[in-house]
């Protein structure tokens, strides 16, 4: 028995939840790598100022995080609330990462906890910047195993079935799936770059309000040359996703690029609208791009939509969601290039107002990008929960009560939202850096008396 | 021993950690903000910030090791309880999502708004309460299966003598440790005030946490035969438990050996705890669920055991270390120190 109305709130819930969460997950896995750079360059080059940076980020990470950490709480409690016949099953085969990314946050937790709170405790900087690694590693080693939960449910493996019980299992064949290096690598890398783009935009917005402090600038700088070294990473792994793809989901592939019939040499289909008739309007058509981008040859053969059944296709919206993350990814790489080009020759349009808005836009495009990218994954997936195992529809819950659950959330994630960003301006207004290191000048100036 | 009961053993050890940090955690919001209300928060304030700020995040890692190792341990318990407990979970979600995060709003962000204070501490008794619904469920007598599908029985469950016994014990308990625990952590202050003020919440509290306990074993009996002679059968468990309660009284009325009153503590809840969940077993949902019939296949639970000891490796030094920094470092916890980012 499936209850209709319990499958369509479940859905809209998760996706509410993942939506949200996932804002505050990529920060929080790529924030602490900036941190780390930050404190290091800092303390390399004897430097404060990125010493300070490192320590306002901190700061700052830690609102993010804890939203990070109480939507994690729930949605790791929604997937067996929402989808209580999934996890009964799959639960069998891919627990295994899940009980570790538990171990993953933990580490990182304690390890937090400790360097928020000991920033003068030690004599040696040394000693307190070493923290970071753990936390650090903590956090993308929990992107890591949760990612491996969803690339198994994109490409499941490591058990048998058999009249429909799951049988000879094997744990860690099932977390090493033909899914997994190229969504966790994605996944990493898209974190660091988003990251990176995020306080780049934060960096070029303070320029733009008037303080001309160079501290912005070293951050700037920084913070743009590590945009570009992971966007140019994040791009070329989406090229070995696409062949993950062409090779083992390729109704996701074919449904993304609106690639109808199967041929060689398959041209590769950008921007556009479909009518009602199926047909594509205003579009791009890149000449056996398709065809590169699935086997790396021009001439392949690419698997077309015509090849599956009706029921099996995901819906073909997802071809916008697939361009809204490439062109923000090619947008960034290009911004920073431009941006890292310029200050290297000299030239003065990168310090013009309308160059900085277009860093300052940077940061909220990431976002959007990775909320697309997730889309994109997911309803991608569909009409599967678990890809030829289980139907999203048998996986839910049947219990009544989720429409209303729904709109309880929809209030929590509102007062989550706002109260993460009015404190995150109040904490930066009060405390500007020009104070700060007026602050500390004073402070030093009065130890060495 | 089976690897279903090491499983279990463990998460429920898991579920005790969660327990009694959690529960001092949740009273220290609740009597901040009580002393607030009554003008005397200038003698909590300070201490109850101190203990809090650098393990919370911890204390709900507790809490998800314990759902995302049940699921993995025994994955139908997601059907079951998933399919169960939607509304009062969720409801306990959001409380733990409004309560951690105003946390870090407040304590890092900006001071001093007193609606926060109250909504954290009153968020602190209401979390235990709807999580307390739980242990009700286990119990049986509040699910029916319909269509093959389990339902919860609301009107049954809400006007059920048994779980608003459970609700108040888990108030009383939450209250009684965290006023234990904070007693002696002013006194390792050295701020005679608030170890005054909280030793007399602890003697307050101890009185509701032993009628309740003690009632709901008689409600037992009636509600669960069965379960309620097997918590006879341990009886001396539980005298021992009572015992221990009894020392931990007679030291803080006589004001002396704080620390070991918090030792005795953890042990008199220890062995309620166990012998409690030793007396429920081998049921994971009465009677429909048993930790035999819902648990994983062999390879998954010798995987997930083997991940379990390497990650203790990792942890026990990590929380060694968190420990060492902070609740028993004299010039963190008198103050002296005040290194945060």
């Amino acid at each position: 028995m499936i209850n209709e109305s319990a499958v369509f709130w479940s859905r809209v819930l998760t996706e509410l939840t993942l939506s949200f969460h996932i804002i505050y997950a990529t920060i929080g896995v790529g924030i602490p790598l900036m941190i780390m750079i930050a404190q290091w360059v800092g303390y390399k080059n004897k430097d404060e100022h990125y010493i300070l940076l490192a320590r306002r980020w901190a700061r700052g990470f830690v609102i993010t995080v804890a939203v990070g950490v109480v939507t994690g709480t729930a949605i790791g409690l929604q997937l067996s609330l929402l989808w209580p016949n999934f996890m009964q099953l799959a639960g069998q085969v891919i627990a295994l990462p899940l009980f570790m990314e538990t171990f993953a946050f933990f580490f990182e937790a304690i390890f937090l906890g400790i360097y928020l709170y000991t920033w003068d405790r030690f004599d040696s900087q040394r000693k307190h910047m070493l923290l970071l690694i753990p936390v650090a590693i903590g956090a993308s080693m929990s992107a890591v195993f949760i990612t491996i939960v969803n690339a198994f449910m994109n490409a499941p493996q490591g058990f048998e079935m058999l009249n429909g019980e799951l049988v000879n299992i094997q744990p860690l064949v099932a977390m090493f799936n033909p899914a997994m290096p190229t969504k966790v690598a994605h996944v990493l890398v898209s974190a660091y770059m988003t990251s990176a783009f995020v306080l780049a935009s934060i960096a070029a917005f303070r320029l733009l309000k008037g303080s001309n402090h160079i501290y912005h600038k070293k951050a700037l700088f920084l913070l743009m040359k590590l945009g570009l070294i992971f966007s140019i990473a994040t791009a070329i792994i989406g090229d070995f996703s696409g062949k993950y793809l062409a090779e083992y989901q390729p109704e996701k592939l074919a449904a993304a690029e609106w690639h109808f019939e199967t041929e060689e040499g398959a041209p590769l289909v950008l921007l556009g609208f479909l009518n009602d008739e199926e047909e594509i309007t205003y579009s791009i058509r890149i000449p056996y791009a398709l065809s590169i981008l699935a086997h790396g040859n021009p001439m392949a053969e690419v698997v077309g939509l015509e090849e599956f059944p009706e029921d099996e296709i995901p819906p073909l919206y997802i071809h916008y969601l697939f361009n809204i993350m490439v062109f923000i990814g090619m947008f960034m790489i290009l911004v920073s290039i431009i941006y890292l080009a310029g200050i290297w020759r000299g030239w003065s349009f990168i310090k013009a107002k309308w160059f900085r808005w277009g860093i300052v836009t940077g940061g909220p495009l990431s976002i959007i990008a990775i909320e697309a990218g997730w889309w994109l994954a997911e309803v991608g997936r569909q009409p599967w929960i678990l890809r030829g195992i289980m139907r999203t529809e048998e996986g839910a819950t049947t219990s009544g009560q989720v429409d209303l659950m729904f709109m309880l959330f929809c209030l929590l994630y509102l007062v989550l939202g706002i109260g993460s960003v009015v404190v995150l301006r109040r904490m930066f207004r009060s405390n500007s850096i020009e104070q700060e290191i007026a602050d500390r000048k004073s402070l030093k100036a009065g130890e060495g008396q | 021993m089976s690897l279903e009961i090491l499983g279990i053993t463990v998460l429920w050890t898991f579920l005790f950690g969660y327990i009694i940090v959690a529960s001092i955690d949740f009273g220290a919001g609740f009597f901040n903000a009580y002393s607030l209300l009554t003008n005397r928060s200038h003698i909590l304030t300070n201490i109850i910030q101190r203990y809090l700020s650098p393990v919370w995040e911890v204390t709900n890692v507790f809490l998800v090791f314990f759902f995302v190792g049940i699921v993995g341990f025994f994955p139908q318990t997601a059907y079951y309880y998933g399919t169960l407990l939607l509304v009062p979970v969720s409801i306990s979600i959001i409380l733990l999502a409004v309560r951690g995060s105003y946390y870090a709003f407040e304590s890092y962000g900006s001071s001093g708004h007193k609606g926060y204070a109250f909504a954290y501490g009153l968020s602190g008794l209401l979390i235990p309460a709807s999580l307390s619904v739980v242990l009700t469920i286990s119990e049986g007598g509040f699910v029916d299966v319909v269509n093959g599908h389990p339902e919860l029985d609301y009107w049954k469950l809400y006007t059920s003598p048994l779980s608003w016994s459970i609700v108040l014990l888990s108030v009383a308990a939450v209250l009684y440790i965290s006023a234990v625990f904070l007693t002696w952590y002013a006194w390792k202050a050295k701020d005679l005030e608030a170890t005054n003020l909280m030793r007399k919440y602890a003697l307050i509290w101890s009185i509701p946490l032993i009628i309740t306990a003690a009632g709901i074993i008689v409600e037992l009996r009636a509600h669960n035969k069965i379960h309620y002679e097997n918590i006879v059968k341990l009886w001396p468990v539980f005298t021992l438990s009572a015992i221990l309660f009894l020392i931990t009284l007679y030291f803080i009325w006589k004001k002396q050996s704080y620390g070991m009153s918090v030792v005795l503590l953890i042990l008199q809840f220890a062995f309620a705890f166990f012998a409690y969940g030793f007396s429920h077993y081998p049921y994971l949902l009465y009677p429909h669920l048993t930790i035999h019939e819902g648990f994983t296949n062999q390879e998954m639970a010798i995987a997930l055991v083997i991940v379990f000891i390497l990650g203790l490796c990792l942890l026990i030094p990590s929380l060694y270390l968190l420990f060492r920094l902070f609740l028993f470092n004299k010039e963190y916890v008198t103050g002296e120190r005040k290194d945060h980012a």
